[in-house]
């Protein structure tokens, strides 16, 4: 169990110090990631997943966030966070690669394809510019590029949006990296090219073994693809579990919530559920449950004081006061 | 590429007749007449009519211009009124300083100007922001004359470390470093007021750069962050960059008026000043050729590289 340990991230916290106050976008995060696994992490925009996920790379000082002491990201077994930003650079790209939202942005306008996926090989691996070139081509052809020669002397703006993230996959691939991080890599995307492209994380997957984060906000994508889930909501996790108990037994009301509000086929409904309220001001300090003013189970001790994690008896855990102290019965029951 | 040189070629043509009409236009409607400046007192009608006459300037305007567009083809400016030399002679000779003394500032600009506003891009709000922003506001701020007066009263006049004026101390002191004491403070002085828009310039489209996903992603793939900076991002933040730029050379080539003026620089822009008190037409006309035909030059060269700098316009 412990060899197949891949990333290990104990009580993340990250923080923006803004002139209203401070932000504690990530705060006390925690998971393990095996290898191979899939990882999806959901939340609405703004929950702090695109900031866990820099937190991870080391890259969030750049955008202002502050990682706090005591925070931890080991990957297989090597402290991250003390990485001096050398090592940490061998780190990005070569081990922890990122795919970002929108492709038509992620890749420089003004250099081609091939010049890019060039210089993260040269930068990483020990080879010439004429063995880059190839395994450039190479890596095109896998993710389903058809003509690599020519599209690597081609501009990011003469690709389309799909295209564009192929390219980025291969980017990402090219180093065989042995965890991607992927930040909402279809929300930008057509429908049916969202399809294609999951096909393709899919597929990436069977042949480099590489884990995959996923962060989304779709259900859909979650169901599809994530072994494991995380929920995040305002900067916590408030849920963790397989993916067959967090579809089948929600245990988080926000995550019984997120999942009410997933349109059904078979069933007619006039509107579609919403979680009422909206997120709160992370800028005021909270002093109970970040959940409690939209919970429709809200108790008063939710409101006075945070609710410890409870880990259940499957592995999951959750943090809410419904399951505090309670987690025999409550799982015994159901 | 190839159509898209030739079209900014060809409209090269109308504009550079545009220009040089509407300038014989606008100094033949001035009040006043180039035969003023040579009336001496022991002067009669018909002397002053005769040589009216004689320099054709009895004839109708298109005339004139059609004349003096014959023989600029040809090479021919004609010749000054105030010293009756050729005005290819009289401009020869004062393109060469201006020339030596806004290249100088021109490259200095760039660089002092660049590398200052990446820097205040890549630190903002910082120390080095504050001083770059700073260095940009007196610049683009005080007016030159009164900066070069500044200037001269101190390093001049109280330290008596550098020349107040000229091009050479005399003839028989020709020579480079000579020629670099007297650059110095006109140089300063030209390249505080130029450079301060370059630094905004580029502080502010290296700060939208770097905030771009693509210098994200750069970051994410480990690449350093000097090539980050200096590769990705500064090649982005190059056009508008080069727009600032392209836009105060037609402001150097005419040599900077006024500073040549205060500092006694024997260029292009005190010879201006001259001539137009002078009414020297065929030397105004002169200039305005040598002026239009640098700003056009510039206007391709602009263009070219925003090609070179831009696959989107060159597709």
């Amino acid at each position: 169990m412990e060899d197949t340990l891949l990333l290990k991230v104990n009580s993340l916290s990250t923080q923006f110090v803004t002139k209203d106050g401070v932000l504690p976008a990530v705060d006390h995060i925690s998971f393990d990631l095996q290898r191979g696994q899939v990882l999806g992490v959901v939340g609405e925009s703004g929950c702090g997943k695109s900031v866990m996920s820099m937190s991870i790379l080391k890259l969030i000082e750049k955008y202002g966030g502050t990682v706090l002491k005591g925070s931890s990201v080991l990957l297989e077994g090597r402290e991250l966070l003390n990485l001096p930003e050398r090592e940490m650079r061998n780190v990005r790209g070569r081990e922890i690669s990122m795919i970002s939202q929108d492709p038509m942005t992620a890749l420089n306008p003004v250099f081609t394809i091939g010049q890019q996926m060039v210089e993260t090989l040269c930068r990483h691996k020990r080879m010439t510019r004429k063995q880059a070139k190839e395994t450039a081509v190479e890596w095109l052809t896998r993710v389903g590029i058809s003509e690599p020669e020519k599209r690597m002397k081609e501009y990011p703006h003469q690709l389309s949006g799909g295209m564009c993230q192929r390219v980025v996959i291969a980017m990402a691939l090219s180093c065989h990296s042995k965890i991607l991080i992927a930040d909402e890599p279809t929300t930008a995307l057509d429908v049916t090219i969202q399809a294609q492209i999951l096909d393709l994380f899919r597929e990436m997957k069977e042949q480099t073994g590489a884990a995959i984060i996923l962060i989304t906000h779709d259900m859909g994508v979650v169901a599809d693809m994530a072994d494991i889930i995380m929920v995040m909501y305002a900067g916590k996790a408030v849920e963790f579990g397989s993916k067959e108990q967090l579809f089948r037994k929600p245990r988080h009301p926000y995550t019984q919530g997120l999942l009410a509000s997933v349109p059904r086929l078979d069933v007619q409904v006039e509107t579609l559920y919403s979680i009422p309220g909206t997120v709160p001001n992370l800028k005021k300090p909270i002093k109970g449950c970040v959940f409690y003013d939209r919970c429709p189970k809200a108790e008063r001790r939710c409101a006075e004081s945070v609710p410890p994690q409870s880990v259940m008896k499957d592995g999951g855990t959750v943090a809410c006061w419904l399951y505090a102290k309670a987690e025999e019965t409550i799982d015994g029951r159901e | 590429m190839r159509k898209f040189l030739l079209k900014r070629f060809l409209i090269l043509i109308p504009v550079f007749f545009g220009v040089t009409f509407l300038v014989f236009l606008l100094s033949n409607l001035a009040p006043g007449s180039p035969v003023d400046a040579m009336i001496t007192p022991d002067m009669n009608e018909a002397q002053i009519q005769d040589l009216t006459l004689r320099m054709g300037l009895d004839q109708p305007i298109v005339v004139q211009y059609a004349k003096w567009l014959g023989r600029m083809v040809r090479g021919d400016l004609g010749y000054s009124y105030r010293t009756k030399t050729a005005v290819t002679g009289v401009i020869g000779e004062r393109i060469g300083p201006t020339l030596v003394l806004t290249g100088t500032v021109l490259i200095l600009s760039i660089a002092v100007g660049v590398a200052l506003g990446v820097i205040a891009a890549y630190k903002p709000y910082t120390f080095w922001d504050y001083l770059a922003s700073g260095i940009s506001f007196v610049g683009s701020g005080v007016p030159s004359f009164f900066l070069a007066l500044v200037l001269i009263y101190f390093f001049s006049v109280k330290l008596r470390l550098l020349p107040t004026g000229g091009m050479y101390t005399n003839a028989a002191t020709e020579s480079l470093a000579d020629l670099a004491r007297h650059m110095v403070l006109p140089v300063i002085v030209l390249t505080m007021s130029i450079s301060g828009g370059y630094i905004r310039q580029s502080r502010s489209a290296m700060l939208e750069v770097l905030g771009e996903e693509y210098v994200k992603m750069a970051r994410a793939r480990g690449i350093k962050e000097r090539v980050v900076l200096l590769r990705h991002a500064l090649r982005n933040a190059m056009l508008p960059i080069v727009t600032a730029i392209a836009m105060s050379i037609p402001f150097l080539v005419g040599g900077s008026v006024i500073t040549e003026q205060v500092f006694g620089w024997p260029g292009m822009g005190s010879l201006m000043v001259i001539s137009i008190s002078n009414r020297d037409y065929p030397v105004i006309m002169g200039i305005t050729v040598y002026i239009t035909i640098a700003v056009l030059a510039v206007n391709v060269i602009v263009d070219i590289l925003y090609a070179l700098l831009d696959p989107k316009i060159r597709n």
